[in-house]
């Protein structure tokens, strides 16, 4: 036993990080093994009113508890309007894998519309056989499959290209990130009812939104597991999510995962919209723009500890977070506590999926002392996630999309969690 | 052993029914057909080639008069921007590490976009309320505010497509690992 507890907590990085075993095992015993420090015992325990007196009665549709209302989307909008813009994930306040459906992040270029599901369309045309319209009711009677899938705006964690760290916590800087399980129909099984025309290379998707955001993409994505959603995490698409049908490009910017989708033409080429040209193209030093930049690439966030979550004195800490690539499962995700002179492997969470978000998690013994929390993910394809210096050689600093750097996160010996560059 | 038999029996259909697509024939097949005149006022979306440009057509003077009535108030006078998007300058601010002024006259490739866009998408309170006609004028105004055509040159199907953005050739199509 003795042996085993020792083991159990063996530091494999600088600054306190301690073997993933402890999680593998799941044995808690371990953790107090070498850590339990000198408490003031417990209060003697209230029978409160709550357990005395018979609670609320049912209602429709639950939510969250009131003692929870800090958990909940930021937003900003483009001046004057009210829904062109981007309401943010509060990922610090959050565990597990799936976004809750109300805190599913959202990017609108012209507010929610008020979509009537029985008008609602998807028309299917341009290079194929004969055109088709589909209802809802028609497509609720397809063959469906779930997935579980990430999405994340190509603007996520841009502000980490400031030349100066902003003083901002996970949410505000690594918000548009929200993982959900989606249900819905094969997109090939709908092209293949129309007829796909040998000509067609590309697929245009277009929303019934005012702004009719539209994006083109490569028609080989379309056959492979681009699929249309009615359901997002058991019920139907939340409004903000695209209600009553959303397309979903598995690892793909989330742009082009086009909510409320009213249209889909076999084209040629590519349409060049204006999200596909002045917007998410990645500006370079040279003056050049990398253009159709679609999978996100490997990238990992702590989420715990973060900004905002004040580390109580010295002691034993789990750090966790989110890790992700739009090109496959992730293969590992290595935490330093010391600014990345040193690294210690995480345990991965199950289930680890391809193009979802992986949980990982570290056991800490912390010091008391100044600390850097990094997380660097690797990817099933060896792709390792870049520092912030090795991003800005690549790309310069003016990029805006497609931000996959290295956060830090500096523990002062006061506990308060800041974001910084190191 | 039966056990394990029913199960290796088992997984290879569940996986067939989730992954192999499934043959037109056993489709559902409960689209509709529709014809090209019915879906037409769907159809808006433009190609760089110009394909989808409506008839109609407009002039840089009338486009004005246009941007005056229904875009100034969000994107300022002659498009220099506030409270929204500017949408004019910027040619030469690309290269380097000083912040970048990307604007149609600046970034855009392809002037067929604007007309996709702004039919589609503008004015932001009243998306596709303009006419054929008044958008192609506002993307002449537009075109011209930015030095890339003449006060005198009209945009219709023909003119805008042929338009060359000097931006055109700016972008790359990206590669994994380059
Ligand atoms: C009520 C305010 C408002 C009005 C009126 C308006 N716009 Fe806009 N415009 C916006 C906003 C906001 C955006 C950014 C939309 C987004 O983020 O998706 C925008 C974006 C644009 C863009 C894209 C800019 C870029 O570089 O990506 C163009 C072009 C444009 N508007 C043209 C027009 C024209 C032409 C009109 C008049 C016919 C017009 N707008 C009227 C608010 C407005």
């Amino acid at each position: 036993m003795k042996e085993t507890s020792r083991s159990e907590t063996e530091r494999v990085a600088g600054n306190g990080l301690l073997h993933r075993r402890m999680f593998l095992t799941g044995s808690a015993a371990a953790i107090g093994a070498g850590t339990i420090v000198d408490q003031a015992g417990a209060a003697p325990l209230a029978v409160e009113p709550w357990m005395r007196i018979p609670g609320a009665p049912f209602n429709a549709y639950g939510q969250p508890s009131k003692y929870e209302e800090k958990v909940a989307r930021t937003w900003a909008s483009a001046p004057g309007t009210g829904g062109t813009g981007s309401a943010r994930t509060p990922h610090h306040l959050l565990n597990g894998m799936i976004t809750p459906s109300g805190l599913h992040f959202e990017r609108s270029h012209s507010g929610v519309p008020d979509i009537d599901p029985d008008k609602h369309r998807l028309l299917i045309h341009g290079l194929v056989k004969r055109p088709l319209v589909f209802t809802l009711d028609d497509l609720g009677r397809y063959p469906m499959q779930s997935r579980i899938a990430f999405v994340e705006c190509a603007g996520n964690s841009g502000a980490l290209f400031a030349k100066q760290p902003a003083n901002a916590n996970v949410q505000a800087i690594h918000g548009l990130l929200s993982c959900s399980e989606w249900t819905g129909i094969k997109l090939s099984v709908l092209l293949e009812e129309a007829g796909i025309d040998p000509a067609a290379k590309w697929v245009l998707a277009e929303g019934a939104d005012a702004a009719g955001m539209s994006r083109s993409f490569p028609i080989e994505k379309a056959l492979d597991d681009a699929m249309v959603c009615l359901y997002q995490n058991g019920e139907r698409v939340r409004p903000s999510n695209g209600y009553p049908l959303r397309l979903l490009l598995p690892g793909f910017e989330g742009n082009m995962n086009v909510k409320w989708l009213r249209r889909i033409k076999l084209t040629a080429g590519p349409t060049m919209t204006k999200d596909e040209t002045s917007k998410y193209t990645i500006l370079l030093p040279s003056g050049k723009a990398l253009q159709f930049v679609f999978p996100l690439e490997g990238k990992s966030i702590i989420t715990h500890p973060s900004p905002g979550l004040t580390v109580r004195g010295p002691g034993f800490y789990e750090i966790s977070g989110l890790a992700w690539s739009g090109y496959g499962k992730i293969a590992k995700v290595e935490v330093s506590a010391d600014g990345g002179k040193s690294w210690g492997l995480a345990a991965l969470q199950e289930p680890v999926l391809s193009k979802a978000v992986t949980r990982f998690r570290m056991a800490w013994q912390w010091d008391g002392g100044p600390a850097v929390l990094q997380s660097r993910a690797t990817d099933e394809t060896g792709y390792v996630q870049p520092s912030r210096a090795q991003l800005v050689a690549l790309r310069g600093d003016r990029g805006n999309y497609h931000n996959n750097m290295i956060q830090s996160w500096a523990v002062a010996a006061s506990g308060e969690v800041k974001n910084v560059y190191a | 052993m039966s056990m394990r038999k029913v199960f290796v029996a088992a997984v290879p259909a569940v996986l067939i029914a989730l992954t192999a697509p499934v043959p037109a024939q056993q489709s559902p097949n409960l689209g509709k057909p529709i014809s090209q005149e019915d879906l037409a006022s769907w159809d808006i979306s433009i190609g760089p080639d110009g394909a989808g440009l409506p008839p109609g057509s407009g002039t840089v003077q009338q486009g004005e008069a246009v941007f005056a009535a229904k875009c100034q108030a969000c994107h300022g006078e002659k498009g220099a921007g506030q409270p929204n998007d500017r949408l004019v300058g910027g040619q030469g601010s690309l290269p380097g590490d000083k912040p970048a002024i990307k604007t149609v006259g600046s970034y855009w490739p392809y002037a067929t976009t604007l007309f996709d866009y702004i039919r589609r998408a503008m004015p932001l309170n009243e998306s596709k309320s303009l006419t054929n006609d008044e958008v192609y004028a506002v993307v002449a105004y537009l075109l011209n505010l930015n030095g890339i055509i003449p006060v005198s040159e009209t945009m219709n199907a023909e003119s805008l497509p042929k338009v060359m953005m000097p931006n055109r050739e700016g972008f790359v199509t990206f590669t994994r690992g380059k």
